[in-house]
């Protein structure tokens, strides 16, 4: 096994290009599970966390960039809260301090997870993916880059530069249902984002994230269109039956959050 | 390979495996057994440390990702031979049971107060819930917590 | 490999809150875990396990992982140079399996290796040969399938010998007239999923050969000798050949009463003639361990119109798993504690306990009164409602007492104060309500934020349990401990007693000191090496025990002094609890005085919270009283209540081990969930101290009670805020909203 330390991002595409096979490591959160559980042993690991370039968040007008390298502790502190309420309180769900503090929106979109909490705030905030390879840049909506349970559009020597969100004015929550109060898994989780139409995406809920919209007349039948959307399986976390119902009171109670 | 990293404040170098997590460099080649591994997974905390000050489980950074960096331990808490107040705080309120949780408590409660000297209920739980306890239950750890912010 | 040091603190008498004398080491992080221990020259050993639940074993060929680098040692069932087979009550475990495995995760070859990334490899280079078998995965129909043990180990031990295949043990306890009727009767069927101990340090330990043939073995353990008496002769060692001593233990809870690593690494260390460290990841330590037993319970309450319970019948079905354990002793405890602390005149109690290929089950704290407890406190407030009485008046009404005679026969001459905890806890003032709106961390859900006071109810319930103390049914069960006086005032104490957390550590030291009005004492390491059995750190005996044969050793040492006139004074003594008999193995009835030494009892109000729209929950307070004897060190009790009520939460709320024909699909601490910080109340704790006559110093064991009763209690509040049976533990989701 061979561990590649890049300094900048552009050396880090060049080393990508020349080691396709090197696997991204960023928080490590997932990565080193795999590792430690003997249950990948890939041959060469690309470390990215002396790469400045992927780190921080900017904004500009209505639109919020957020680096690979955003941890969910970063993404929780106030400035960036009070633009993108939906991912703060997602990043609060996230495993333990420890988790959050290490753990990356790059990290959780690389994962590709049908799970992954900071999907369902990006859906409903129109995220679009910057994804760089020696040969270019890229940008590919988030509902376009997430294609199966744990798969995604990365080409092989591509990396995640970050994501670019909405950030106008709307009212947004996220809710997240596990067997116990913290430190879990979703079994099903929910973000809701109200502006001029009513946009909702669910987690755990199918082999991926999925967002649903529709107008802001609809909302009586919402939840049922929304709890219909998913396709949940039974798995060691809960039931399909119970996804879809849960599905359903989420989206109802993440209405009256968002409209009164 | 070979990694250069601080620990506690001084200098030290260990030939390590590709994939070997920093938890494991700290405990088998570096002489800092203080951090536990009880699950190798995140999900406990016994192996909770400061990287740059930040509160990691060791056992999700990879060891060569230490290299250059800040390392601090449940090893390097006490200063000149004292204990750390929070040290002091689990021994008197009886917080120790098996104490295979306790280092990363330690560690995770010592970063919790330096950035609030003062937590309420709610934020000593948050704040605590990335580290199990399988003995106690908790509540003689948030007793040591308030005691050790008093 | 030097011994492991025993932490020595300045530290106080019976009944004083003394620090932990490990307390410093363990919070600078010196204290030397079993998987903190290293030596020169040292291997990794690695266990090579099933993947299957059930197959016949065609072939093992080692020749792809001998020659990998870094690896010293390929070992199979053929390298086991004494007996092939284990166990603490039946030798039906195989050290490496051969011919067949019988649960996923059964141990097939071991490796070691330089580097543990090297072992692994290696292992994985073994090739054997699995012809799968059909699993028996059904306890309920385990009785009428092929057996799993031919040879049947279990037959012949003074037990009931059912004729029936795959019974690991039958019994029925019949008690005045079982077909009495009462005026009111009440029904269930409540079932238990598998729990597991889950201590954070996970089994671990290192073995050094002596160079003479013998071998040390440095482990995280319960019982140093019992280990010993298994490991020799699977060695084909005499038993002085094979030492056994304590490393730092990460919380044992039961779960460290079987063998784990110590015979593979004693094998390995052998073998390569070099010092071999094993330590067993999260996922191995789920399936490298047993379980509390699963259980269906049927149960029957017959009771008069005004409350007082005439006949209860009881049928407890436990799956043991592939292999023994404990079960005949989990299978007799849920015989005994099925009708829970409450006096019956009649009573039929049928408790089987089968072998299948789901996870072995054995020892956990609680042993087979957890399982009792669910379901007798389930009946008890079902039995409440369908009479119209006060829950808690119909437990008093019912309540054991001392003079009371049990459904074994056994009649209670010590002390058992059941109304007592009863009145105590149900005193307990419940706090008010809390307002909304609230941080989503003090509603149902939690830190997921699902609710803010939308579909959320609250209920408070009631339970109460009772459990044995000490080792039962004839077993002769001991402590030893030895004291030695210096010519300069100063002593020291061998005591096996195996700290685990629980602070027994700390006991001893305070009976010393107390006993020898002094405080110059140490407390030498645990080792096989110089003192005799102290029996297990478990069955809460161990604070009752070690104190008595601390007692009486620096007694008789202090007599010995007096006679010699002074000078060094080495004395070892060992204190037995007054016997017990066993039981007739046709009507279940005590056969002497008394099947338990003693007994204590605990009763426990919980507040919950349900969202019962998403069927999540927040317990948010418990209040206990608890009978717990002499309190010794009243901050290690309270501690002991404390942790105890939180494995009873997790059993009640979330833990379960879950199985797809016999194979465990979660075996990590991302998918068994433990409570976390947010998962626990705060809890009250009421201590009843009143003296055990029989035992020293009128010690109780505490660490039992508090987990026996908590599953019952915190399902009880459930159950009154949702409306709902709630039959089963862990309490899912589904089962609150109804799906
Ligand atoms: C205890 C625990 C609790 C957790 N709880 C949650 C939870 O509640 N919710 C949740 O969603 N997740 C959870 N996770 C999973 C994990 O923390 C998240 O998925 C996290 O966002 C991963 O970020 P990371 O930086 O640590 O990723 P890494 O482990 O470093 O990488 C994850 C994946 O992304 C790839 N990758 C990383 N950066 C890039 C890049 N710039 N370009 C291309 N590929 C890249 C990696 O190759 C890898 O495939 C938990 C994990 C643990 C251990
Ligand atoms: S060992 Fe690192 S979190 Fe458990
Ligand atoms: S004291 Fe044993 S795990 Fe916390």
């Amino acid at each position: 096994m061979d561990v590649l330390t890049p300094r900048s991002l552009e050396e880090a595409l060049r080393l990508k290009a020349e080691r396709p096979e090197a696997v991204p490591i960023q928080g490590g959160t997932d990565v080193m599970v795999e590792l430690n559980f003997d249950r990948a042993r890939p041959v060469a690991l690309l470390n990215l966390n002396e790469v400045a370039e992927l780190r921080g968040w900017s904004r500009q007008d209505d639109r919020v960039w957020l680096g690979g390298a955003l941890s969910y502790a970063e993404a929780m502190e106030p400035t960036l809260a009070a633009a993108l309420p939906a991912l703060a309180e997602a990043s609060r769900t996230v495993g333990g301090p420890q988790i959050r503090n290490r753990g990356t929106i790059g990290g959780n979109l690389g994962t590709s997870s049908p799970a992954g909490d900071a999907l369902p705030p990006l859906l409903v905030c129109g995220a679009e993916v910057k994804l760089a390879s020696v040969r270019g840049e890229r940008t590919v909506a988030l509902s376009d880059f997430l294609v199966g349970p744990k798969r995604n559009v990365l080409a092989e020597d591509e990396l995640i530069l970050g994501v670019s969100v909405d950030a106008g004015v709307s009212r947004q929550t996220f809710m997240k249902v596990g067997p116990r109060n913290a430190m879990v898994i979703a079994v099903v989780s929910l973000a809701l984002r109200v502006d001029g139409e009513l946009r909702a995406a669910f987690g755990s809920a199918g082999p991926v994230p999925m967002l649903v919209r529709s107008d802001l007349d609809q909302i009586g039948s919402f939840p049922q269109r929304v709890a219909e959307a998913a396709s949940p399986i039974d798995d060691v976390r809960g039931t399909a039956s119970y996804r879809r119902h849960a599905l359903r009171i989420l989206t109802k109670r993440a209405l009256d959050r968002c409209l009164w | 390979m070979r990694i250069e990293l601080h620990v506690n404040g001084e200098a030290c170098e260990a030939d390590v495996w590709e994939g070997e997590s920093l938890l494991f460099a700290l405990r088998e080649r570096l002489g800092f057994p203080g951090s536990k591994n009880a699950c190798e997974q995140g999900e406990c905390g016994s192996c909770s440390v400061l990287l740059d000050g930040r509160l990691v489980c060791s056992c999700l950074v990879l060891a060569a990702q230490a290299e250059g960096h800040e390392v601090v331990t449940v090893e390097g808490l006490a200063e000149d031979g004292r204990l750390h107040r929070v040290q002091e705080a689990f021994v008197a309120a009886g917080a120790v049971q098996c104490g295979f949780c306790t280092p990363g408590l330690v560690v995770a409660t010592a970063d919790l107060l330096e950035h609030n000297s003062d937590p309420t209920d709610d934020e000593i739980r948050e704040a605590l819930s990335g580290n199990l306890c399988r003995c106690t239950g908790y509540a003689k750890i948030f007793d040591a917590v308030r005691l050790a912010g008093a | 490999m030097s011994e492991t040091a025993v932490p020595q603190l300045e530290l106080g008498r019976i009944g004083e809150i003394v620090p932990r004398v490990d307390g410093i080491p363990k919070v600078t992080g010196e204290f030397a875990y079993s998987s903190d221990l290293q030596a020169a020259g040292m291997l990794w050993g690695h266990t090579l396990r099933s993947p299957h639940a059930h197959a016949r074993i065609a072939g093992i060929d080692v020749s792809g992982a001998v020659g990998m680098p870094g690896v010293h040692a390929v070992l199979t069932h053929e390298d086991v140079p004494g007996a092939k087979r284990y166990g603490l009550e039946f030798q039906d475990q195989p050290v490496l399996a051969y011919d067949r495995v019988r649960y996923f995760g059964e141990p097939v070859a071991l490796v070691a290796a330089e580097h543990p990334e090297q072992a692994r490899r290696a292992t994985e280079r073994i090739r054997v040969q699995y012809e799968p078998l059909e699993p028996i995965v059904d306890p309920e129909r385990a009785t009428e399938q092929d057996p799993l043990h031919p040879d049947r180990p279990t037959m012949g031990h003074g037990y009931r010998d059912d004729p029936r295949p795959n019974v690991v043990r039958s019994l029925v306890i019949r008690h005045g007239d079982p077909d009495a009727e009462g005026e009111v009767s009440v029904s269930g069927v409540y079932d238990l999923g598998i729990q597991d101990q889950a201590f954070l340090g996970p089994e671990s330990g290192l073995a050094v050969p002596d160079g003479e043939g013998g071998v040390d073995v440095y482990v995280a353990t319960q019982w140093l000798h019992v280990d010993r008496d298994q490991v020799a002769p699977c060695l084909n060692l005499r038993s002085e050949q094979v030492r056994i001593h304590l490393a730092g233990v990460g919380g044992a809870f039961g779960g460290r009463e079987d063998l784990s690593m110590q015979l593979h690494g004693a094998l390995l260390a052998l073998h390569t003639n070099r010092p071999v460290k094993i330590v067993y990841s999260r996922e191995e330590s789920f399936v490298g361990h047993i379980h509390r037993h699963p259980a269906r319970i049927w149960a029957e309450h017959r009771a008069t119109r005004d409350g007082k319970l005439v006949n209860v019948r009881v049928r407890i079905l436990l799956d043991g798993g592939a292999y023994a354990s404990s079960s005949s002793a989990v299978t007799s405890n849920a015989a005994s504690f099925a009708c829970g602390p409450y006096a019956v005149d009649n009573a039929l109690i049928e408790s089987t306990c089968v072998y299948t290929n789901n996870p072995p089950c054995g020892a956990m704290r609680g042993f087979g009164a957890v399982q009792a407890c669910f379901a007798h406190e389930a009946q008890m407030d079902k039995l409440a409602e369908a009479l119209d009485i006060d829950p808690v008046e119909l437990r008093l009404l019912n309540a054991l007492a001392p003079g009371s005679t049990l459904p074994t026969g056994q009649q209670i001459t010590g002390s058992l104060p059941v109304a007592e905890v009863i009145r105590r806890a149900a005193e307990l003032p419940l706090p008010e309500p809390e307002k909304l709106p609230r941080d989503p961390l003090r509603l149902p859900g939690g830190s997921g934020n699902t609710t803010r006071g939308e579909g959320v109810k609250r209920g408070v319930g009631f339970a109460v349990g009772f459990k044995n103390i000490g080792y039962s049914e004839g077993f002769d069960d001991y402590t030893a401990a030895r004291v030695r006086l210096h010519a300069d005032g100063s002593a020291d104490v061998h005591c096996a007693a195996a700290e685990v957390g629980q602070g027994v550590a700390n006991v001893i030291l305070q009976v010393a000191r107390t006993e020898l009005g002094s405080d110059d004492v140490t407390l030498a390491p645990h080792t096989t090496s110089t003192v005799e059995s102290a029996g297990s750190a478990s069955a809460s005996r161990m604070t009752w025990m070690a104190s008595g044969a601390v007692r009486d050793a620096c007694r008789a040492a202090l007599e010995e002094r007096e006679r010699t006139g002074g000078g060094e004074v080495d004395v070892e003594r060992v204190y037995r609890h007054p016997r017990t008999t066993p039981l007739d193995p046709e009507t279940g009835q005590v056969t002497g005085e008394r099947v338990h030494v003693a007994y204590a009892c605990a009763a426990m109000r919980v507040v919950a919270e349900v969202d019962v729209e998403l069927g999540l929950t927040r317990v948010v307070w418990i209040g206990t009283a608890q009978d717990v004897g002499k309190a010794v060190n009243p901050q290690a009790v309270t501690g002991q209540i404390e942790g105890g009520t939180a494995q009873g939460l997790g059993l009640a709320l979330m833990e379960e081990i879950q199985t797809r024909d016999g194979l465990i699909t979660n075996a990590s601490f991302t998918d068994y969930l433990i409570p976390t910080t947010l998962d626990m109340p705060p809890v009250v704790s009421e201590l009843i101290e009143e003296a055990e006559p029989d035992a020293p110093y009128g010690i109780k064991g505490v660490g039992e009670p508090p987990t026996v009763v908590s599953t019952a209690a915190i399902v009880a509040a459930l159950r009154a805020a949702t409306g709902r049976e709630l039959t089963r533990v862990p309490v899912k989701p589904d089962d609150i909203v109804g799906l």
